[in-house]
């Protein structure tokens, strides 16, 4: 596990009225990845997330409002880019990712500019079933042949971001609704840049329930493809290849 | 009161309006244009009568006042479309500034923490805008 210690290393967690589970998450943090930089970037919070955070000794980003995990991302891909990280590793801040997978993320960097932390692969009891899950199987399908490797869990929010994925999402990081997830990747796979997965085990958010409602399923499902088909037509040559390849 | 008349002055009202918006800086030049497109046609069509009637058998229409009716639907059409593109170019700038203002705090906050400066007053998030999500 030497290599993730070689690399400089910033997590960023995307909060957004996260209060309640915060701490936890930060002190997790704090505990099991001793050394690694950490950015909260507080998504335009009305509660005390900006407070705790800098209780807990990290660097805050506090956006004047609220712009989506997008947004959030971007910003901290910015920061990264402009403080010479050579990794990003997103966690969300509701504590259903967990920090000790992170090195096995940043170990995948060696091999590809993004890797994925997998909800199904291998390990972890991770269940949705239902439009969402087939959402899920389609978009998972559509993005393996695109990025020719086997991607599971393509709107998984865990993962690590090498330098050549920092410096395009640092200007084009999606802003739109699951463009953080399925876009982004549509548009590093176009922009010359390699994906993995590795299995990540799952946990219950520590505050609030994901919704499983059957017809958020199905919005989300047509949302979904709608994202999906829009970032697949369009041109490629609003990317900054060239900027990334250099 | 004769219709054309009626018809002539509206638009030679809206003409003078928009004109006037433009002059006291109230409307940019490129949201008032279609408005203008829009009187300069009316008022064409409302001097030339028969010009709408020649128009609509060009086009195969067999009541004129249908191609004024489709116009006005597609005109109003092209003008929401815009909009709608303006206001997404400035929901994508106002994403750009947030961002810009977070990383010039946190880098003040670093620099005051540095030099021992007393520490600025926390950002207070906005509530009415905080709701929005992209979502």
């Amino acid at each position: 596990m030497a290599s993730p210690l070689d690399r400089r290393v910033l997590v960023v967690l995307p909060a957004w009225n996260e209060a309640e589970s915060l701490p936890t998450v930060l002190t997790e943090i704090r505990t099991h990845l001793p050394g690694v930089s950490v950015l909260v970037v507080n998504d335009g919070s009305s509660d005390e997330t900006s407070a705790l955070a800098r209780r807990h000794d990290v660097e805050v980003l506090d956006l004047p409002f609220n712009l989506g995990v997008g947004g959030a991302m971007r910003a901290g891909f910015r920061y990264a880019l402009a403080e010479g990280f050579d990794a990003v590793v997103q966690v969300d801040a509701d504590g259903q990712h967990d920090p000790r997978d992170v090195p096995s993320l940043v170990e995948g960097l060696d091999r590809s500019d993004i890797v994925i932390g997998a909800r199904f692969a291998e390990r972890g009891e991770y269940e949705v079933r239902g439009p969402r899950r087939w959402a899920m199987r389609v978009l998972a399908d559509v993005l393996s042949r695109l990025a020719r490797t086997p991607l599971t869990d393509t709107t998984s929010g865990f993962r690590a971001s090498g330098p050549r994925a920092i410096r395009l999402f640092a200007v084009h990081y999606p802003a739109e609704y699951l463009g953080d997830t399925i876009e982004s990747l549509v548009l590093a796979v176009r922009g010359g840049l390699t994906v993995e997965q590795v299995g990540v085990a799952m946990r219950a958010r520590s505050a609030g329930r994901p919704s499983q409602h059957p017809a958020k399923a199905a919005v989300y499902l047509l949302r979904a493809c709608l994202a999906l088909g829009i970032s697949l037509t369009r041109r490629s040559q609003m990317l900054v290849t060239a900027e990334v390849a250099a | 009161m004769n219709g054309h008349l009626f018809a002539l002055s509206c638009a030679l009202i809206t003409l003078v309006f928009m004109v006037e918006l433009l002059r006291r800086r109230r409307l940019r030049e490129k949201y008032v244009v279609l408005w203008i497109a829009v009187a300069v046609v009316v008022l064409v069509s409302a001097v030339f009568p028969h010009l709408l009637e020649q128009l609509s058998a060009l086009v195969g229409i067999t009541v004129p006042v249908n191609l004024l009716f489709f116009a006005g639907l597609l005109l109003l059409l092209v003008v929401c479309v815009q909009l709608s593109a303006e206001v997404s170019t400035l929901e994508h700038e106002s994403q750009t500034l947030a961002e810009e203002t977070a990383l010039l705090r946190n880098r003040v906050e670093r620099l005051e923490r540095a030099s021992g400066a007393a520490p600025g007053p926390p950002l207070v998030a906005d509530p009415d805008v905080s709701r929005r999500s992209t979502t």
